[in-house]
């Protein structure tokens, strides 16, 4: 038993914080934002270059032959920056192409996903993250939540609150099941899902960082708000729920490559305490924040409206709790 | 990262699985509560015989050395199986590592083996009327006479103090100390001799799982000082910091099986297809998983770094909200019949109150992850 990063992914995420931190500041973020979610073309190209779209792809598809567990670690990292690129979809997509689609699919697709020469959509067809010029949809069915390829689809941009990604409604288009369908095509939403829990650990945890930093500043009665018991007891639910989420979604991104007989559970796990938690720690960030956090200019409601619309990629947390309870009810039989 | 055991634990696991299907623990006694306790410690003197009273315990003194992984795979085998916890937890658990830590061989030699066969139990003397978690500002006194320290005070929720021949004291020996956490001392006090009264405490349960114990002229040898005179604060820390890392699994599988108890009773009654019960059972499921999850996470860090993570500091907290919850919804589900007096759903409803209060409220244990965890300032 060891529930902890590797030392190589370790390394991943200490290069990947510190890349991120250099080429996506908050102020980087919010250009893009502002100018209508257009997504910073030097960040994009410099993931491509180092592989990062492909790291959950087979080498002989041109990836880097790693991991939902390393894919998880670039996702937290992503999601701390809150940067805008289309790195989630297209790296999810690829993800659950490899590990869940057929040799046609995995051959057509997986070359130029990896490479980030082509990017993917993800999510359902009212809502699907990086739709708009997208090659290739991977979107959940419902109720089935089988995940299907589709091609050739209109994408309408949807103006959605968070403007550091794109999103679309989705109409039409030519769609096959992944793989061959049923269980394995299910499976690909969990890891999808997976993949977004991963992100929102990240957002979270900027927001609880950037709260921390904020409360030790900002004096007020003369003193250190965070020295208040209120705050105090606020930013200790916010660490708990952070790393509520941070413990689900490193078993649901280990149980899909080491134990995917788990993976439904852990990915239903990891996707409700991500829907919740990261709402609920960005909305706490908003709030130690006072006025401050309520300005257009401060940088943590970009955190919140993240975690918002990843909530809503997620189908919301109620859906995994019928799941849960459901297996739960299964196993006590 | 790898969630599953090693060859080792796998091998640890099978052998003690196969050695509690060997030797069940039986029914526990009903009713009676001494009865009830002398079942608890057959069953430790079993466990003792076969080798599984203190797998943590170096091999020198009985135990198995066992990791922090192996540790807490028996205590989840243990609580899967139904079995008990050992008599003399409090010994294995805090005064036996402490000795361990700090007691003179002489003190090793004399204390150790009755503790691992329940022969003596052992209860801990920390809290006080005036002092809960604010332990530092305890007043019972020790005071020195010839070879002889005279202890006068008030100790407060002991547990087992009406079985134990053993008391982990902690009392004041220097009253003019500069600060109130100097001038402390450890004592081992013999709880068989006058000048020790132990008044059963009626809790809201109606039962009597704690004590008061009153220290008048109590005396306690300089032999049995642990760890030196002044120096009880932190011998008193390092019996804290064992308090909360074995339990843990015990409760939480506990947990896990009334919470599997409370889905089965709520399918009876058809209510799991009930949108609004599934969706606060699906939470209580993933809150028992965040727990287990988080607890294993927490052992993998002091396994690595010798210290636990940020994480460490959440599942006391994790623990006591989830069953609070989960026995304020089985009252919700069940209706009257959970609200009954002696009715077991009842029972835990009542004994949940205090698992947000005993080892550490959950108020001072936010502090505590305030402060020490997430760095912010104290006003206090």
């Amino acid at each position: 038993m060891h529930f902890d990063l590797t030392e190589d992914q370790k390394e991943i995420k200490r290069v990947a914080r510190e890349l991120l931190a250099a080429r996506s500041s908050f102020a980087r973020v919010r250009e893009a934002a502002e100018g209508g979610a257009q997504y910073d073309p030097a960040l994009w190209d410099e993931l491509r270059q180092l592989g990062w779209p492909g790291i959950a792809v087979a080498e002989e598809h041109g990836g880097q032959g790693l991991g939902a567990v390393e894919l998880a670690v670039l996702l937290e990292e992503l999601g701390y920056a809150c940067a805008a690129t289309p790195f989630l979809s297209t790296a999810a997509a690829a993800a659950a192409i490899q590990a869940c689609g057929s040799d046609a699919q995995r051959s057509r697709w997986l070359p130029a996903l990896a490479s980030g020469e082509a990017t993917a959509g993800i999510g359902t067809r009212a809502l699907c993250a990086d739709g708009v010029g997208a090659a290739v949809l991977v979107l959940l069915e419902r109720p089935s939540g089988e995940a299907m390829l589709v091609t050739g689809a209109d994408c309408a941009s949807l103006e959605a609150i968070d403007p550091t990604r794109r999103y679309a409604t989705v109409s039409g288009g030519d769609g096959e099941p992944l793989g061959t369908g049923g269980a394995g095509a299910v499976a690909a939403g969990d890891r999808i899902r997976a993949a977004i829990a991963a992100e929102v650990v990240g957002v979270a945890q900027r927001a609880l960082e950037m709260t921390l930093a904020y409360v030790k500043e900002r004096r007020q009665f003369g003193v250190p708000v965070g020295s208040f018991q209120a705050v105090q007891n606020r930013c200790a639910q916010m660490l708990l729920e952070t790393e509520s989420s941070r413990s689900t979604a490193l078993f649901a991104a280990w149980a899909a490559d080491a134990a995917p007989e788990r993976l439904p559970e852990a990915s239903a796990l990891a996707s409700a305490a991500a829907a919740d938690g990261g709402r609920s720690v960005t909305a706490s960030a908003i709030q130690a924040h006072g006025g401050i956090g309520f300005t257009w200019e401060a940088d943590v409601h970009w955190l919140y409206k993240r975690a918002q619309l990843d909530a809503a990629l997620l189908g919301g947390a109620r859906q995994h709790r019928a799941r849960l309870a459901s297996l739960a009810a299964a196993r006590v039989g | 990262m790898d969630l599953t055991f090693n060859a080792d634990e796998v091998a640890f696991r099978d052998e003690l699985r196969a050695w509690l299907e060997a030797n069940p623990a039986g029914t526990p006694p009903h009713g009676d509560e001494d009865a009830h306790y002398g079942w608890r410690r057959d069953w430790q003197r079993r466990l003792a015989d076969g080798g599984w009273a203190a797998v943590h315990w170096p091999a020198e003194h009985g135990g198995r050395g066992a990791t922090l992984t192996q540790s807490a795979i028996f205590y989840e085998q243990l609580a899967a199986a139904g079995a008990p916890l050992p008599a003399n937890v409090l010994g294995l658990l805090l005064a036996g590592p402490t000795i361990m830590t700090w007691g003179t061989p002489e003190q090793q030699e004399r204390y150790l083996v009755p503790i691992l066969t329940a022969e003596e139990i052992w209860c801990q003397g920390f809290s006080e009327p005036d002092a809960g978690s604010d332990l530092a500002a305890l007043k019972t006194r020790a005071v020195k006479q010839g070879d002889e320290w005279v202890i006068t005070g008030q100790k407060v929720w002991t547990s087992m103090a009406q079985y134990a021949k053993w008391c982990m004291l902690v009392a004041r020996t220097d009253a003019d100390a500069p600060k109130k956490h100097q001038g402390l001392t450890y004592f081992l006090l013999d709880m068989e001799q006058d000048g020790v009264e132990i008044v059963p405490l009626k809790q809201i349960t109606g039962e009597s799982e704690f004590n008061e114990l009153f220290l008048d002229g109590a005396r306690v040898p300089d032999a049995n000082v642990l760890g030196g005179v002044g120096n009880g604060w932190k011998v008193a820390l390092t019996t804290l910091m064992n308090e909360r890392s074995g339990l843990a699994f015990f409760l939480q599988v506990r947990m896990r099986q009334l919470l599997d108890q409370l889905i089965s009773e709520a399918g009876e009654r058809g209510l799991l297809d009930d949108p609004v019960v599934a969706d606060k059972l699906g939470e209580l499921h993933l809150r028992c998983e965040v727990l287990r999850l988080t607890a294993y996470r927490g052992l993998t860090a002091i396994e690595t770094y010798g210290q636990p993570g940020p994480e460490g500091s959440l599942t006391k907290w994790m623990w006591s909200d989830t069953n609070q919850q989960l026995t304020q919804l089985a009252a919700d589900i069940l209706g009257p019949e959970a609200l009954t007096n002696g009715a077991p759903w009842a029972f835990e409803l009542l004994r949940a109150r205090g698992n947000s209060i005993e080892g550490g409220t959950t108020e001072v244990l936010k502090n505590i992850v305030a402060e020490r965890v997430l760095g912010l300032p104290r006003l206090r």
